[in-house]
C-alpha cells in the first residue's frame, strides 16, 4: 500500500479491505446501466437494514456481543440500531417473549411500516425453548409472522449473524410487488392483521 | 441486642395465650401460626411493640397443602428486625373454599405488590387490598396457576406445536 503521508511524521492507515455490493445483473455500455428496479431496490435495502431490537433474556447478552465491535453487525450496514419502530425494518425477536409479553410484541410490529421482516432468536423466540409452561409463549410465530429462526440456547453470535445475513437474502430477492399480493395479504389476515 | 426466639415466643404466649401455636425453629428461624383472623393484629402487635420492632417485610407469599381439610392455604408472612437482625416466619391457614384474609397493606406499602403476586397464584383473596388485580400473568386466565391441583403437563395443551417442537 502506498502511503502518502508519510512526511505526516506517522503513518497513516487506510481500510483498502472495504468491500462493495456485487452489482446486480444488468445491460451496460458505455455511460449507462440498465437493470430492473427491483434488484437495485434489493440491492439497496439488504445493505441498509435497521433492526429493532426486542431483547428480554438471556440471548439478548449475545445480541450484545454481536453489536459490538468483535462481531460488529455494523459491517453488514446495520450500524444503526432503532428503537422506534416506525423507523425500523427488521424485527428481531431476541428471548423468552411470555404470554403477558404477546400483545406489546404485536403492537410493536404493528407499529413497523411495510416492508418488515421479523427474525426469531434462540429457542424460547421460536418454539418457547425449555419454558413449556402456561405462562410463555410458545414461539412468537403465533401472533406474528416470522421470516428467519435462529436455533440455540442461547445462540452465538456467529449463528445469530447467520439468521442475520439470511434475512439480507430475502431483502435482496424479494419482489417489489410482493407486499401487494393477495398471498401476503392472506398471510397477514392469518394473524389477524390488516 | 438481646432479642432472641426464647424471648420473642414469650412476649407472643403472653399477648396471644391461645391463638399463637406451632411454634418451631428450623435453622434457628422462628416459626409459628395463628389463626386467620389474627393476622393483623399479630403483625400490628410485632411491629408496634418496642422490643420486637419486627418493621420490614421481606416476604410474603403463600403455600398449597392439598391434604389439610379446610387449611389448604398457607399465607406466609416473613418478617425481619433490622435493628437486632433478627427474622420470624409467621403463617396463616385458610381454607380453599373461601380464602379470605385481611390485607397487611395497611401496615406494610410493601404488601401491596406482593399481595397482588400472591393472589395471582394462589387466588387469596385479600380483604381490603387497594387493588387486588393479576400482576404478572395475563389478565384472562381463569385459574390460579401455583395451586397443586394440575398434572405437572397438560397433555391436552393445544398451544404448543407439536408439528416442528413437539415433545416425544
Amino acid at each position: 500500500m502506498t502511503n502518502y503521508f508519510l512526511d505526516m511524521g506517522r503513518p497513516v492507515q487506510f481500510n483498502t479491505k472495504v468491500k462493495v455490493g456485487n452489482m446486480p445483473e444488468g445491460y451496460s455500455g458505455e455511460g449507462f446501466f440498465a437493470t430492473s428496479l427491483n434488484k437495485v431496490i434489493g440491492l439497496a435495502r439488504k445493505n441498509s437494514i435497521w433492526p429493532l431490537p426486542f431483547a428480554t433474556s438471556c440471548c439478548g447478552i449475545e445480541f450484545m456481543a454481536l453489536m459490538g465491535s468483535h462481531y460488529d453487525l455494523a459491517r453488514f450496514g446495520s450500524e444503526r440500531v432503532g428503537f422506534s419502530p416506525r423507523q425500523c425494518d427488521l424485527l428481531m425477536v431476541i428471548g423468552t417473549i411470555a404470554k403477558k409479553m404477546g400483545p406489546v410484541l404485536r403492537e410493536v410490529y404493528l407499529q413497523m411500516a411495510e416492508p418488515r421482516w421479523v427474525i426469531s432468536v434462540g429457542a424460547c423466540a421460536s418454539s418457547g425453548g425449555i419454558f413449556d409452561t402456561y405462562s410463555v409463549l410458545q414461539g412468537v410465530d403465533q401472533i406474528i409472522p416470522v421470516d428467519v429462526y435462529v436455533p440455540g440456547c442461547p445462540p452465538r453470535p456467529e449463528a445469530i449473524l447467520d439468521g442475520f445475513m439470511k434475512i439480507q437474502d430475502l431483502v435482496e430477492k424479494e419482489s417489489l410487488r410482493r407486499r401487494g399480493s393477495e398471498r401476503y395479504k392472506e398471510l397477514l389476515a392469518g394473524y389477524g392483521i390488516g | 441486642m438481646g432479642l432472641n426466639n426464647a424471648y420473642i415466643q414469650q412476649r407472643l404466649t403472653d399477648k396471644f395465650p391461645d391463638q399463637v401455636t406451632g411454634f418451631e425453629e428450623p435453622f434457628g428461624l422462628l416459626g409459628f401460626s395463628a389463626p386467620a383472623v389474627m393476622n393483623l393484629k399479630i403483625i400490628q402487635f410485632l411491629y408496634e411493640d418496642e422490643g420486637l420492632k419486627f418493621r420490614f417485610l421481606t416476604d410474603l407469599t403463600a403455600v398449597h397443602y392439598p391434604g389439610k381439610q379446610d387449611a389448604e392455604l398457607a399465607v406466609v408472612y416473613l418478617l425481619h428486625n433490622l435493628v437486632d437482625n433478627i427474622r420470624i416466619r409467621f403463617k396463616v391457614y385458610t381454607g380453599i373454599g373461601k380464602p379470605d384474609i385481611f390485607t397487611a397493606t395497611k401496615i406494610f406499602a410493601a404488601a401491596n405488590w406482593m399481595e397482588r403476586e400472591t393472589y395471582d397464584f394462589f387466588g387469596i383473596n385479600f380483604v381490603g387490598h387497594p387493588n387486588l388485580v393479576r400482576i404478572l400473568n395475563v389478565d384472562e386466565m381463569d385459574y390460579f396457576p401455583m395451586r397443586k391441583q394440575y398434572p405437572l403437563e397438560d397433555q391436552g395443551r393445544t398451544d404448543k406445536d407439536d408439528e416442528m417442537f413437539g415433545r416425544s
